[in-house]
């Protein structure tokens, strides 16, 4: 029997279809995803992504514990509410999972990392702490939704008080809060302004309540798909997994080389890569009708690769892709479809931003 | 439980056809199969003048989710398409047996639509799916 959060009532009342996403018993739809991208892009939607996995790293050791861990260095982090994003390689340099990892203080952090990668992140992470003064927590306890969209900050009055709003409008991009008992932070993955509320569970359906009257819509992992495309935003399992590294998945500005001497799981992997050049995770855009879909050979100059991620953009009205090509790429790549081949631009991958177009096309 | 029009023929690929009564069939797809694609994105129709076998792929129903083709119900001739869902896939999402129907033929041999299901049948063949 699979998984459901505390919102499966709501989303079925709501008109969702249902779908099995790693486990959990989550909303694809609730009718029609387009529509919902359009009201991420345009207004704000609302998505339960409560089946990600929520862990506190505490103790006298949780900092190095961390920069030992991570490909990004948490030492960066120095005011109480910061976050980055990073890496959690294995000792090749492959991806165990990208996470947000937030700080509290020297001695507490909080990361958010996968659902479809929970059992090997929770194992690797106990592995990994043997040698450290860390606790490791999982916080079950909580449910998170995310409010994404250029109205989200104004629909966020309706679940805080006044001055709670007011400092809530002041933080900046990958910073997180607590305002009583919703910890808001200032991130996402859709390529919009918006927040990501962590709330204890017994209150997470009456925030998603209070959220859609104040007219945020409800949103589907459909959506949640298209709309991080878009945004050029890896997805875990399907643009990046244990056998490709950061620096083969656009992800090589979240691997902090500096200090030298910090010594990160797969760090030395990931120097011989660099002397090798790796492969590049590149962004496709394909004007002819038709859909660009994972798995798709891409012929580019100096050898083959492969879509890692392709859809429909609703935004910009044409398909786009992310691919996994040699790092000769020239401008243009040729996509073999359904025993045509057809010419496709290639870009960074990155295509909306704050309902934007990043692309010609 | 999905809308299945009793007045129309189906295949159990997921076809709906209407008989006009003068040697000519409209084809689309069912709400059923519209639901399993979801939102429609491309059309891709065949020409009209067209010939096709039964079972011919001749369109491409492009989703968000997957490109699917869809299969001539019997032999004929393209005699029509839905030029409206060049603009308006989510037509075929939206009005599946009406607005958004894919395309007209002439029947070569009207006595193949008996082969196909109806709405007993095909009801009971997606509940097997």
């Amino acid at each position: 029997m699979a998984q459901r959060t505390a919102l499966y009532d709501a989303h079925v009342t709501a008109g969702a279809k249902i779908v099995d996403f790693h486990g959990w018993d989550m909303p694809i739809n609730y009718g029609s995803q387009i529509e919902e991208h359009h009201a991420v892009r345009q207004s704000a939607g609302i998505f339960d992504v409560s089946h990600m996995t929520i862990v506190d790293i505490t103790g006298a050791e949780a900092k190095p514990y961390l920069r030992r861990l991570l490909a990004n260095d948490v030492a960066k982090l120095t005011v109480p509410g910061k976050a980055i994003y990073s890496a959690m390689l294995n000792e090749e340099g492959g991806i165990i999972d990208d996470l947000i990892v937030y700080y509290f203080n020297d001695k507490s952090y909080r990361a958010i990392v996968n659902s479809a990668t929970r059992e090997r992140d929770l194992e690797w992470l106990a592995k990994q702490s043997a040698e450290f003064d860390v606790q490791i927590t999982e916080r079950t306890e909580f449910g998170i939704i995310a409010l994404q969209g250029p109205n989200s900050a104004d629909i966020l009055k309706s679940l805080l008080t006044p001055e709670q709003h007011a400092q809530a409008l002041e933080m900046k991009p990958f910073f997180g809060a607590q305002f009583d008992e919703v910890f808001v932070a200032t991130t996402g993955y859709t390529g919009e302004a918006g927040y990501e509320l962590i709330i204890p569970v017994e209150q997470v359906v009456a925030a998603w309540n209070t959220l859609l009257e104040a007219g945020a819509k409800p949103c589907g992992l459909g959506a949640r798909d298209t709309l991080r495309l878009e945004a050029g935003l890896n997805l875990y399992g399907q643009d990046m997994d244990e056998s490709v590294s950061p620096l083969a998945s656009n992800m090589a500005w979240s691997v902090a080389f500096e200090p030298a001497d910090r010594a990160f799981v797969g760090r030395e992997a990931l120097e011989a890569e660099k002397a090798a050049g790796p492969l590049k995770l590149v962004g496709l855009v394909m004007t002819e009708k038709g859909v660009l879909r994972p798995g798709l050979k891409v012929i580019v100059d100096g050898g083959e690769g492969v879509i890692t991620s392709g859809s429909f953009s609703p935004t910009l009205g044409v398909s786009i892709a992310m691919a996994r090509v040699p790092a000769t790429v020239g401008d243009t790549a040729q996509v073999e479809m359904r025993k045509k081949l057809v010419t496709v631009k290639v870009t960074k991958p990155g295509f909306v931003r704050h309902g934007k177009a990043l692309v010609e096309l | 439980m999905s809308l299945i029009p009793a007045e129309l023929k189906y295949a159990s690929t997921h076809e709906w056809v209407r008989n006009e009564g003068d040697g000519t069939i409209t084809v689309g797809i069912t709400e059923h199969a519209q639901d399993l694609l979801g939102d429609m994105v491309f059309v891709e129709l065949p020409e009209e003048g067209d010939t096709v076998a039964a079972g011919d792929d001749c369109t491409v129903a492009e989703s968000v989710k997957a490109a699917s083709d869809i299969y001539a119900p019997v032999a004929g001739e393209i005699i029509a398409v839905n030029e409206e869902l060049e603009d308006s896939p989510e037509l075929v999402n939206s009005d599946p047996y009406g607005d958004g129907w894919l395309f007209k033929m002439k029947v070569d041999d009207a006595t193949e639509l008996e082969g196909l299901l109806d709405a007993d049948g095909y009801r009971e063949s997606i509940s097997e799916d």
